[in-house]
Formats: structure tokens, sequence, C-alpha cells
């Protein structure tokens, strides 16, 4: 476990059992090319899945003029499906590594209560017409931008100073989700069933709530911050060491942990607003690609986290729509498929 | 028995104010006086609390003819049912603390919330038309198991700091809640489910809420069991050490946040951070004496219900808030506050 962490780490190969010193990502050459293998199959799965869900039961032949719209309303769906990919499963891995914690997801915030409040406030205040009108990108964009400085004040708050405590900045950040929960659920029970209904289907997670228009400025968002996240792969690899270590290592660690956070924050913003609340995705993908990746460097984890949630996202949304011909919501599949695997990786654990 | 007082004296010593009399060398037998004159004016104010509640409402009972018939069809029960279940969730929290040692474990913080929810569905997906017998036993058994799993994990898992339990605790509950979310959408219970988690007073009446009637023999319950309780909470090798079986005080206090858990969330609903608030501001002032706690708790209990019941229906007039919205939002408050003040103690330390 304590070696091979990161070509930065000067001497990192005083392992004996290592046959070779080396500065590999990876303790092994098998390792390595299992870990290619996996990483390959993952992708061409999701590719192919992503490809049947645009083809597969098109009601009207390729060469019919009206393919291309059908083809580009798909689009829209696999395109919100990467995004959601990229956001969760980047968000999870980087949270995970900087709370040294393997069980808790940046989901957990209170970005999901921020949105389901402000989802139900509009509802609630301004009726059932304005929730439907309040989807311009303004709007949009006002609910990135309010969830991202609630992130904002709450880590420069809690992190920041001489009290600063990660685990309590994080239940500090739940016990608001759980405030803001109990205040729109009342607000929900004011409600008529029929409204009831349409904010319900706006508040379970699901890619056909996301909205093309957005994507123009979603995607360089998630594209620069992921890009970022990756750049700052090797800063990551020492921030997971802990505090001490990272200190020692010359890393400045609450400003970097701030500055992750803060990516972290826009990455789970953006997701949050455009697909809706997904809490047990991210780490269902974080804990499956722990497995498939045998190694501490976040360059290599990244890559196959995200391999594994596109490919996740795309044969569910497959599987279940296409061949099971089921109207089940798919996330509430998967988020009940995470939940079961969180409640075995708890009661496995023997220390936290 | 020898060893209960001494037990009861090694928890007590960092207890503030009224104890310092106690706290001398002479291990003391002699019983710390519960009939002080803060516990007298607090019964006063919980007293008068209740005689508010009980006027409190919009029908008029003294004008109309059949008032009299209301208030004692409504209002009374009203009343009652706010202080049993306020005394009942805040004695939850209590047995809780002590026994899992950790001050931010509670029926919310934990899931047993939500697995008494998942009973409650289970109830009414398997029979029709369930009794309210059957929907508590089922709401009892759930959470019976929901609270051992979580125990059960508490003693296997070595924690690096208190402060993941709450986390871990609420993912669980998240986690169950997912799964309720998930049946009640695939059997089309939706707003059903989410009427159950609100927890609200308004439909108490009589013959709707005995029931709560139990938590008086809960209570007495753990009044006779509070020395061994509070040895529990010394942890399973002292608690062996002085004579208490671990396994089977644990499994009592378990079955008695059971039973609490279930019959408040089977006749009211979801009654978030009681358990949390009451315990935590009590052990501030008084230390952690769990026998001389008892009725503060159970009081200041009855008092916080009482008093968000009474706002819950006073603030929207003709209308009413469910008082589980009111303490959610409060609880939550509260214990950020009591967080940040542990957060400062914790480093001066």
């Amino acid at each position: 476990m304590s070696t091979t962490d990161s070509p930065t780490i000067p001497t990192n190969a005083a392992d004996p059992g290592l046959r070779t010193r080396s500065t590999s990502a990876f303790r092994s050459r098998k390792d390595q090319v299992r870990y290619w293998i996996l990483l390959t199959t993952l992708l061409g799965l999701g590719l192919a899945a992503a490809l049947g869900l645009l083809l597969y039961n098109n009601p009207v032949p390729v060469d019919s003029p009206s393919f291309i719209p059908v083809v580009q309303r798909r689009m829209v769906a696999i395109i919100a499906m990467f995004i959601a990919a990229l956001c969760h499963s980047v968000a999870t891995v980087a949270f995970q590594s900087v709370t040294g914690n393997r069980i808790i997801t940046p989901s957990l915030l209170g970005y999901e209560a921020l949105y389901s409040f402000i989802q139900t406030g509009i509802m609630f205040f301004l009726g059932a017409t304005a929730l439907v009108s309040f989807s311009g990108s303004s709007a949009f964009f006002l609910q990135v931008a309010l969830m991202i400085v609630l992130s904002l004040i709450l880590f420069g708050w809690l992190l920041s100073g001489k009290y600063g405590n990660l685990h309590l900045m994080l239940l500090v950040g739940i016990i608001i989700g759980t405030g803001l929960n109990s205040l729109s659920g009342f607000m929900r029970r004011m409600l008529a069933p029929s409204e009831f209904d349409l904010l319900q289907s706006r508040l379970i997670g699901s890619v056909t709530n996301a909205d093309a228009e957005y994507f123009p400025l979603v995607i360089p968002i998630v594209i620069v911050t992921t890009l970022g996240m990756y750049l700052l792969s090797r800063r990551l690899n020492i921030l997971s060491l802990g505090k001490d270590v990272a200190t020692t290592f010359g890393v400045h660690y609450q400003r970097n942990l701030i500055l992750i956070l803060v990516m972290i924050a826009v990455l789970m913003a953006v997701t949050t607003s455009l697909i809706g609340p997904l809490t047990f995705f991210g780490f269902l993908v974080a804990m499956l690609s722990y497995q498939a990746a045998p190694t501490f460097d976040h360059k290599y984890l990244f890559s196959m986290a995200f391999a594994i949630g596109f490919a996740i996202l795309t044969t569910a949304y497959f599987v279940l729509y296409h061949i099971l011909n089921s109207q089940t919501v798919v996330s509430v599949v998967i988020e009940l498929f995470g939940g079961l695997i969180f409640l075995i990786v708890i009661l496995r654990k023997r220390s936290l | 028995m020898n060893c209960q007082p001494e037990g009861e004296c090694m928890v007590t010593r960092n207890v503030s104010a009224e104890v310092e009399s106690d706290s001398q060398p002479q291990l003391s037998q002699q019983k710390k006086k519960l009939w002080t004159v803060p516990f007298v004016l607090a019964i006063l104010a919980v007293a008068i609390l209740g005689v508010i509640s009980l006027f409190t409402g919009v029908y008029d009972i003294w004008g109309q003819e059949d008032g009299r018939d209301m208030f004692f069809i409504t209002r009374v029960p009203r009343t009652i049912a706010l202080m049993l279940t306020g005394a009942a969730m805040a004695m939850t929290g209590l047995i809780m603390h002590l026994v899992t040692q950790n001050k931010m474990v509670e029926p919310t913080t934990i899931g047993t919330t939500e697995w008494a929810g998942l009973g409650l569905l289970a109830v009414y997906l398997l029979i029709p038309n369930p009794t309210l017998v059957t929907r508590m036993t089922g709401a009892i058994v759930f959470s019976f198991v929901g609270t051992m799993i979580f125990f059960l994990f508490l003693r296997r898992v070595r924690l690096r700091s208190s402060l993941i339990v709450p986390i871990i605790g609420l993912m669980l509950g998240a986690v169950i809640s997912a799964f309720s979310t998930f049946m009640a959408l695939f059997f089309r219970m939706s707003q059903v489910v989410e009427n159950w988690f609100i927890g609200s007073f308004a439909p108490v009446q009589s013959g709707r809420y005995e029931f709560l009637w139990v938590i008086v023999i809960v209570t007495l319950i753990v009044f006779l069991y509070s020395n061994r309780l509070m040895l529990a909470g010394l942890g399973e090798d002292v608690a062996t050490t002085l004579g208490v079986n671990y396994n089977r005080i644990i499994l009592l206090a378990n079955a008695l946040i059971a039973v609490t858990v279930g019959i408040v969330a089977a006749v009211i609903g979801n009654i978030p951070f009681l358990g949390l608030i009451v315990p935590n501001i009590i052990s501030m002032t008084r230390g952690d004496d769990l026998k001389s706690n008892l009725p503060w708790v159970c009081l200041l209990g009855m008092g916080t219900i009482t008093l968000c019941d009474i706002i819950a229906r006073v603030v929207n007039m003709p209308f009413e808030v469910p008082v589980s919205t009111i303490l959610g939002t409060l609880g939550a408050v509260v214990f950020i506050l009591i967080l940040l003040r542990q957060r400062k103690s914790r480093r001066l330390r």
C-alpha cells in the first residue's frame, strides 16, 4: 500500500514485496495489462450500449430523412449520460481521496437537498406553470451558482482556520441538507396530488430531464473542470496520503483541499441541476473502479471510474428500455443497486 | 449490586453545579436531589405549555355547543400525545447516546426512523387495510432489525473519529429510504410514503393515540434499568467486569428504542432530531448521570415538542404546519450549534 503512489514521490520503492524498484503506478506488469484490458472493454461496452441506444428499435429506417432527428433526440440523452458519468465518477473519486474515506460521497453535502428545495419552493410559491417555465439558462445558472456559493461558504467556514475539520464540515453539510429537506418536505405536503406528480418527475434523477439548451455551456465547464482535476492528479495522489504526509512533501494541504473541493462542488452542482439527484451512483462507480484499477494514481483511477460510470449508465438504460421494456425509472434501479453495495461494504468494514 | 453506585460515580465525576457536594471522595450513596427549584420551575413551564396547547386551535371550544366534546375528543388527546412523544423520543436519544458512547447518535441519524417507515410500507404492501396494531408491529420489527444492524456495525468497526458515526448512519438511512422510494414508486404509493415521513399531530384524536401510553411502561423500564444501562455505556469490558451482562443490556436497550420509535412512527410519524438536541442540552448543563438526567430529559423533550406544535398550529392559523418541519429545521440549527461548540472545546483540551 505504501508504494507506487506517484512519480513525484522520490523514494517509494522500498517495499520488499517488489522484485524490482519501480515508479510505475501499478504493482506489477500483470496489473497494468489487466487495467488496460478492463478499461478498453468497459469503454467498448459503454460505446456499444450508447450506439445501441441510438440505433436499436429506431422506428424509421436509416435512409429515411427523419432518421437524423430521431438520432439527435436520442443523442441528447447519451450526452447527458456522458456528463453524469464524468461528473459523478471524478467528483466521487477525488472526494473520497481527499477525505481519506472510501465510503462517503460528495452527494451527501446537500446539493440534492438544495436542488429539491429550489424546485419545491418554486412549485410551492409560484405554482406549476412557474416550475415548468423555470428552465431557461439563466435559471439553470442561478441554481448552479447557488449550490457552488453554498459549498464555498461551507468550506471557507469550516475548513479554514485553526478549527478546520473535514468530518465536521461533512456532518454540518449533511445536517444542512436534512434541514432543507424537512422544509421542502413540508411544502410538498401542501401540494395537490397532480402538482406533486409533476414535481416528483423533476426530483427523481433522469437523463430525460436534461435539456439540450444547456449543453453548449455545461459541456465546457465540465470538460475544463475534469481536465483540471486530471492535471492535478499528482497533487491528489499526495493529498490522499493525509495532511501530515502532504505537508511534508511541500504541498499546502488546506489550500489544495479547498481547491479540490471547489472543483468537486462545481461538478456536483452541474450534474445535479442537469440530471437531478443521484445519491449512490458515484459511490457505486468509485467502489467498482478501486476493484478494477489496482493503483493509487488518480490519473488511472479517474479514467477507470469514468469508463465504469458510462458503461453502467448506458447499459442500464439500454437493458431497461429496450430489452426488459421496463418503465421503471432507471436511476432508481441504479440507486438501489448502489445502496445495496453500500450496505454490504459497510458491514464488511473493519475500521473507518 | 455493590458495584452500581461506584459505576455511577465514575460517570458523574464531570457533573457540574449541584453535584459538587456529591463528588467528594466518599463515593457517596446519597441520592442527588431531584425536586430542586429549577426542576419545579421546569415542570411548571411544561404544564403552562400544556395548558396553552389545550386552548390552541381553530375550533371555538367556548362558543360552540359541542365545544366540550371537541375538547375531549381532540385537544386533550393531542396534548397527551405531545407529552408522551416528546418524552419518548428524547429518552430514546439518551439511551442511544449511552449505549453507543456517541453523542451524535439518534434515531434520525442512524436510520432507525427510515427502517420504521420501511416497516410501515412493508405492512401496507403485504396486508390490505392493515390495522394500527399490525402497522405498529411492522414498524417495531423493522426498527429493531435496523438498529441492531447499526449497533453490530459499530461494535465491529474501529473508528478514527466519532463524527464519522452519524455520517455513516445518515447514509444508511438514505439507503433505506431509497429502497422505500423504490418500493413506493413501484407500487404507486409515493405520496402516502411522503406523508408518513412527515410527523404531525393533527390526526390525533381519542381512539387513535392510545398506544402511545406504552411509552410510560418503557420509561419505567428505563428508570429501573438506568444503572445497568449506564454501566453498559462504559463499554463492554468495564460493564462485564462490573457484573453486567453486556449483550443482554444492549439487546434490552435496543428493544426499548425499537418499541418507542415504532409506536411513534406508526401513530405520529417522523419526529426528527428531538433525541439529539434534548439529551445534548441536558448533558451540557447537567453532566452525564442517567438516573438524575432522565426526568429532565423527559421534561425538556415534552416542552420542546409542545412548543413546536403550538408554533405549528399558530404560524399559519387556519391551517397547520407539520411539527416535524419545525423540529427538523430547528433541530438542524441546534445540532450545528452543538457541533460548533464541540469543535472549540475539543481543540482547547
